[in-house]
């Protein structure tokens, strides 16, 4: 500034302020509109996406049930030998006689009975004769799900009007479905099959429960070994370690492994934990061994950020009283950085749990009807089981799918629900 | 800046590295405490102190005074030896308390920071209660064996520091939730909790408001009865009111440093002369 500076037009600088100020203001608007139309667009997005998908699933939460009183012919039940028994025959020929038709020679009427009925009802009358024998020769009353194709049917997804070729059931089992449900021997319920059984070949006694104990075990073992291991590591580089050309090239290679494709870590995994170290395939513990390995550079990035967030004044107050590094580091500054931590970890974990394709690496792909043995036992978990019923041919298991995505998405919630509540525990006010 | 050190070069003042240290004597009570010689700061490549030897006498106080950047709190800081948590600090030359090398390997920094406790610009009381916050040094030291003792121990501490009255009610409050004058002087409790030699007190009242920063003035006029306080000011008026002796700091280098009366009144040096009458600072 010099004292030559020509004198200001109050007025005009004035106006010209004015000016400015209302575009600014205007700008000022059209960034809020952007910003609130991009909550609009992703929201949108969101409710379109489980939208579709509760949709599609919803239905696998209805089944239709059959009652039956199945009277237990000595006839065809062999005392001495109950498990050689023909019981879903059986059970097909006593719903047939409910319905007023008999079993031709061939035994076609009771094999398309078969079709439309669950082998359940076999499955159940064969233990519960088996538990008790001197049931043969009495009634036993049975209740059981219709098979996946016939609850198609009642649900309306199965149309007669589609030609007789090119459903899965011929006019006939459609009458005996529609006599069945007139009987009043049907009734609608809440699948509850769907969450208190595992993976079934059979669509309608298929359920979740074997994927999502496999994916409990399988976080827990990845959040013993991440959450730990992590949260060590990042403190001891932050806090500890000398900032050389070595801590340098570490943190450089820790934020390269984030970003590795999670395939490259099943890879990983199928050479080092299975060829080489020969934990069993298709186990929680080796899917949590290579998820754990996945979810550490998140942990440690995570970690990291957070203890850097703790102000420094709260170190030097620490030091400034005589604690150790140690001390200061256990005391203060970890405490204070739990929330984040808790955070970084809780949604690591979240990644881990949706991930699929390095545990197809590890063989989780294959079949397991049952709830995990141990965490060396085969297990699937639920993002590969969404995976398998996909590839399933039959129509039934496309609504299965969407469910489990469902089921999926639940665990997940309540995972952030349990990350908020961490949160909230280890806040503490400044 | 520039310019004004050419105009104090321009009056031919003393070369820069000699320094003038006239001992504080009054009374035979105050002895040495703190003994500093040739004491060199480097952070990284840049130097920030310069062969500064200064004297600290016990049970006084000691203002260090100067422009910001002068290198006063990183004086401060190697007397606990807190720069060694700076990354690429160093310190050259001697700080003997009490004789004993500060930088010697012998001495252990954690037990040099209870003998000489800190107190910083910005209150910072730890995220707890305000009985953790006074409890907390004498719990890792060990200080005390039973709970009745610890609890006498954060009352007199708290007493001490002048806030016992106005917290003996809410011991059990975050110490963060009281306000910024209250807060230093819980700060000032917890260091005098661990019974130090020293305290250092670096801008303690910068954050401050006039009452409160009159509070700490008159505490730190009580405690200077029992402990060696150093305290980094900014304001000559502080220094004034609160030492006994003063070090002028500028441009990394001790200028010059005496009873506080003489520095004030009869500077030697004429850049002490000029920042003390508002010349430059």
């Amino acid at each position: 500034m010099t004292d030559a500076a020509p004198p200001i037009d109050k007025t005009a600088f004035r106006q010209g302020l004015e000016a400015r100020l209302k575009k600014r203001y205007a700008q000022e608007r059209r960034f809020r509109l952007y910003g609130q139309l991009a909550i609009v667009f992703a929201l949108g997005f969101l409710v379109l996406l489980v939208g579709r998908i509760a949709l599609q699933g919803y239905s696998t939460f209805i089944d239709y049930e059959v009652t039956q009183t199945i009277y237990v012919d000595p006839a065809k039940v062999d005392a001495a030998d109950i498990g050689g028994s023909n019981f879903d025959l059986l059970v097909a020929e006593q719903m047939l006689a409910k319905l007023g038709e008999t079993d031709d020679k061939l035994g076609e009427a009771s094999g398309e009975m078969m079709g439309i009925i669950s082998n359940d009802f076999g499955y159940q009358l064969l233990k519960r004769v088996q538990d008790d024998p001197s049931l043969i020769g009495r009634k036993v009353t049975l209740t059981g799900p219709v098979k996946a194709d016939a609850a198609l049917y009642y649900k309306g997804e199965l149309k007669r009007s589609t030609p007789q070729d090119e459903r899965k059931l011929d006019d006939r089992q459609l009458d005996w479905l529609d006599r069945m449900q007139a009987s009043g021997a049907v009734s609608k319920g809440f699948n509850i099959g769907f969450l208190t059984k595992s993976d079934s070949t059979e669509p309608e006694q298929a359920g979740v429960l074997g994927a999502v104990i496999g994916s409990a075990m399988m976080l827990l073992v990845t959040a013993v070994l991440a959450v730990p291991i992590g949260v060590l590591a990042a403190t001891y580089l932050e806090e500890f370690a000398p900032k050389n050309r070595w801590t340098d090239l570490i943190e450089v290679n820790i934020n390269n492994l984030a970003a590795v494709p999670s395939i490259v870590y099943g890879l990983l995994g199928l050479a080092v934990f299975i060829n080489w170290l020969h934990v069993p395939r298709s186990s929680p513990l080796v899917g949590g061994l290579v998820l754990a390995l996945m979810a550490l550079p998140t942990v440690i990035i995570a970690t990291r950020s957070a203890l850097k967030a703790v102000p420094p004044s709260i170190r030097e107050a620490a030091l400034g009283v005589g604690a150790s590094r140690t001390q200061t580091v256990f005391h203060h500054v970890l405490p204070l950085a739990m929330p984040g931590v808790m955070t970084g970890a809780i949604l690591s974990l979240a990644h881990a749990l949706g991930e699929t394709a390095p545990l197809l690496m590890i063989g989780m792909i294959s079949f397991v009807p049952g709830v995990p043995e141990g965490f060396t036992g085969a297990a699937t978990v639920l993002p590969v089981q969404v995976f398998i019923w996909e590839n399933a041919s039959e129509r039934a298991f496309h609504e299965r799918t969407a469910a489990a995505i469902l089921v999926l998405l639940a665990f997940m919630i309540v995972m952030n629900l349990a990350a908020i509540l961490l949160r909230r525990r280890f806040e503490r006010r400044w | 800046m520039p310019a004004q050190r050419d105009d104090s070069q321009a009056r031919g003042t003393a070369p820069v590295h000699i320094s003038v240290d006239r001992a504080y004597t009054d009374g035979p009570q105050h002895e040495v405490k703190i003994r500093a010689r040739d004491v060199n700061v480097f952070y990284g490549d840049k130097q920030a102190l310069f062969d500064v030897s200064l004297d600290v006498p016990e049970k006084a106080v000691t203002a260090l005074i100067g422009p910001s950047g002068c290198g006063k709190s990183t004086f401060l800081r190697c007397i606990n030896r807190m720069n060694d948590t700076i990354p690429g600090a160093t310190v050259r030359g001697r700080i003997e308390l009490d004789g004993e090398d500060v930088n010697d390997k012998a001495i252990d920094p954690v037990i040099l920071r209870a003998r000489v406790g800190m107190v910083f610009q910005k209150p910072n009381p730890f995220p707890k209660t305000i009985f953790e916050n006074v409890a907390y040094g004498a719990r890792i030291h060990g200080l005390t064996s039973s709970k009745a003792e610890l609890e006498a121990l954060v009352e007199t501490s708290l007493k001490k520091a002048g806030l016992w009255g106005e917290v003996a009610d809410r011991l059990h409050q975050p110490g963060t939730g009281l306000s910024g004058g209250q807060q230093q002087r819980l700060v000032i409790a917890r260091a005098i909790a661990v019974s130090p030699e020293v305290i250092l007190m670096d801008e303690p009242c910068s954050a401050l408001d006039p009452i409160a920063t009159a509070r700490i003035e008159e505490l730190i006029d009580e405690l200077r009865h029992q402990y060696c306080i150093v305290i980094v000011t900014h304001s000559m008026a502080q220094a004034a009111r609160v030492s006994q002796k003063t070090a002028f700091f500028h441009l990394g280098k001790l200028v010059e440093a005496g009873p506080t009366g003489e520095i004030f009144t009869n500077p030697r040096d004429s850049r002490t002369q000029d920042y003390i009458t508002g010349r430059f600072g």
